[in-house]
């Protein structure tokens, strides 16, 4: 049984279709990268894989683990499994950090039958984790993206991974933002989450970020749909050539 | 044939201090303009949001009148403070046994009105603030008998919160009362007064206090207003703040089926002052707030910040009218109220006011209403968090701001788990 199996896969926002018949498999354990131009529908996927309102299937499959992925909320999937690290982060004002990642990880924790962490637990638990990504204890007690720098962002979205421990991530745009020193340790993060159990799919418009992130599928995304996929060198091409020979080659 | 005026009609206990010459006239030229005046209507515009003609048709009788229910222990509900004086009023009555006023400083008299309108005729003569443009307050005088009186003198901290509780409580028969605090911090003294608005029963609590907090003084004031379901609340809080005063007050306003809360406060100069407040309401409740900040010297600053949460059919009413007269300069004003509405059944109006004569001046003032943003909430989910608790954590974010607004630390965390305690009674009612 694959990870996660998306078939033929519609999707409308505002009754206009995004997602023209996406079809794509990933194994546990494998990396996949999407990449593509702006308006390809590379963040619709990820919004319709995340259960957003608003993102409207309107015909294809996706099975998670199995299950019926489309069927569930989006809290729901979150517990069972799958992880949206966002493009654009969601700042909240008056929820601390701390308070968010408690609650995020013993719902999950009482989905998988482990038990929820205590107070003193979930300290030890999620300094440990954010001591690798440079995340110190004043973010943490910090509100929720309030004033963190776009690096900060991110790296917050990579700690919230981390504890959520999901099998199956999508990362969206994890790079934009971004610069150099800051996209390194993001990616450092992103590479420590890599395992047998886990698989990922990450969204980029620019090759830069699989030099840090190396995939081992790599899909270009144009119209809705996949046009190409390949391995790793696929991105390397993409970047010499650019898009439009691509999509060229697909329109005509 | 004169129509019968409401709570004047057939009034005819006997007041305290009455035989006192400067007490019957000050009573007895209100009761006058309040029969000429009668209950405000939506006419007027300072009550066009919030209709008595509810209240107009219970025939309340006077609690003075209605002595049956008796009170033995203090209620749930009121604000938990670990370490406090406390002075219980029941139906407006001073209850001694109830209160623990023990062990107060030198320098600080806390008693209750009528016994010293009783004991001493001339000490609080003029000491009653005209309020004949506020008719209720102006009711208020006309019957005015019992209610906390507190005095520090200059220079003298209060080493624990005060602790006003009124209980109002009502057996068959509605009831009406209508407390008077007088409230006078003297120069430099130092204070956190908390009052806790708790009851059962059909009543009406017209509560006025003036509070004058001196030259330099600090005084925190706070005010939870958790009526019964059935009860009517209305206060008027006349505040004066001298020069180089710092006055931090906080309204919490979740009970009742209709309550108005209004303040006045008159800055004299370089004074902080900070009238902030939060309501939460649901079922049919009508929760009003209404200040007024008179900055009528120059150099000081006001903040206000008021947040409300509107469930189910509740309606929010928020009137904040801030004036900076002509000399002054250098006023800061800052004014914000925010209304967050769960169900399409609530309403809120709001009304800020800014009208400013002089020209050297620093003010804003603003107003948002909405419903909860799908962008955040689709974020916590995202994490695998239920709707139910995504939302709750967003709603107690956004009361949350308002909270962080009270300067003392005890009551700001006493404040908070009246919030929290509604939060959870209104996620299980949704349960």
């Amino acid at each position: 049984m694959s990870l996660i199996e998306i078939r033929d896969l519609h999707a409308t926002v505002d009754g206009k279709e995004i997602l023209k018949g996406i079809d794509l498999t990933i194994e546990a354990g494998e990396v996949h990268a999407i990449m593509g131009p702006n308006g390809s529908g590379k963040s619709t996927l990820s919004y319709v894989l995340a259960g957003r309102d608003g993102y409207e299937v309107t015909s294809g499959q996706v099975l998670f683990d199995g299950e019926d992925l489309l069927e569930m909320e989006a809290d729901e999937r979150a517990r069972s499994g799958l992880f949206l690290a966002f493009q654009y982060p969601v700042e909240i004002p008056g929820v601390a950090t701390t308070t968010f990642l408690k609650t995020a990880v013993n719902a999950v924790r009482e989905h998988r039958g482990e038990g929820a962490l205590d107070a003193m637990q979930f300290l030890k638990f999620v300094r440990e984790k954010a001591g690798a990504l440079n995340i110190n204890d004043d973010m943490l007690r910090r509100a929720l993206n309030v004033g963190f720098s776009g690096g900060e962002k991110k790296r917050n979205e990579v700690l919230q991974m981390a504890v959520l421990e999901p099998k199956f991530a999508v990362l969206d745009e994890t790079d934009s933002g971004l610069d150099i020193d800051a996209l390194k340790i993001v990616a450092d993060g992103v590479n420590a989450l890599r395992g047998a159990e886990r698989g990922m799919l990450v969204i980029t418009h620019y090759q830069r970020l699989l030099d840090y992130i190396v995939p081992d599928h790599v899909h270009i995304l144009a119209g809705g749909k996949i046009i190409q996929s390949g391995d790793k060198t696929l991105a390397l091409e993409l970047e010499e050539k650019g898009y439009a020979s691509f999509v060229g080659a697909e329109a005509a | 044939m004169a129509q019968p005026v409401p709570f004047l009609e057939d009034f005819d206990a006997v007041l305290p201090g009455a035989g006192t010459g400067w007490l019957d006239r000050l009573r007895a030229d209100a009761q006058e303009a309040f029969r000429k005046s009668g209950l405000p209507t939506p006419r007027t515009e300072a009550w066009k949001y919030t209709n008595l003609r509810r209240l107009a048709r219970t025939g309340f009788v006077a609690a003075e009148a209605n002595q049956t229910t008796e009170v033995t222990t203090v209620p749930e509900g009121i604000v938990a403070l670990e370490d406090a004086y406390v002075a219980v009023f029941v139906n407006g009555r001073f209850a001694p046994s109830l209160s623990s006023l023990d062990g107060l400083s030198e320098g600080v008299e806390a008693t209750s009105l009528a016994a010293k309108l009783s004991a001493d005729r001339t000490s609080l003569e003029g000491q009653f603030s005209d309020v004949t443009d506020l008719p209720m307050a102006t009711l208020n005088t006309g019957l005015l008998s019992d209610g906390l009186y507190l005095k520090l003198d200059d220079g003298v901290a209060l080493d624990k919160p005060l602790h006003l509780v009124s209980i109002g409580t009502a057996g068959e028969e509605p009831v009406s009362f209508h407390p008077r605090h007088l409230i006078v911090a003297g120069a430099g003294s130092v204070a956190t007064i908390v009052e806790s608005h708790v009851g059962s029963g059909a009543y009406f609590s017209n509560s006025v206090s003036e509070v004058s907090v001196g030259d330099g003084a600090v005084l925190n004031h706070y005010k939870l207003q958790n009526e019964g379901p059935e009860a009517y609340h209305l206060a008027a809080n006349l505040v004066r703040i001298a020069d180089r005063a710092v006055y931090d007050n906080f309204v919490l306003q979740v009970g009742g089926n209709l309550a108005r809360n209004e303040i006045r406060s008159e800055l004299g100069e370089r004074v902080e002052c900070r009238l902030n407040g939060a309501y939460l309401a649901c079922g049919e409740q009508h929760i009003d707030n209404t200040t007024f900040i008179d900055h009528a010297a120059p150099n000081s600053s006001s903040r206000e910040v008021y947040k409300g949460v509107l469930d189910e059919n509740a309606r929010g009413v928020f009137q904040g009218k801030i004036l900076v007269r002509q000399d002054s300069q250098k006023t800061d004003g800052h004014q914000l109220n925010k209304t967050l509405l769960l169900s399409p059944g609530t309403e809120i109006d709001t009304k800020p006011e800014l009208e400013i004569y002089a020209d050297d001046v620093q003010c804003s003032h603003g107003a948002t209403t909405g419903e909860l943003e799908e962008e955040p909430l689709f974020y916590l989910r995202a994490r695998g968090i239920d709707p139910q608790t995504a939302r709750g954590m967003l709603v107690a974010a956004f009361v949350g701001e308002a909270l962080d607004e009270i300067q003392a630390e005890a009551p700001r965390a006493a404040f908070q788990a009246v919030v929290d305690d509604w939060l959870e009674s209104r996620s299980e009612r949704q349960g």
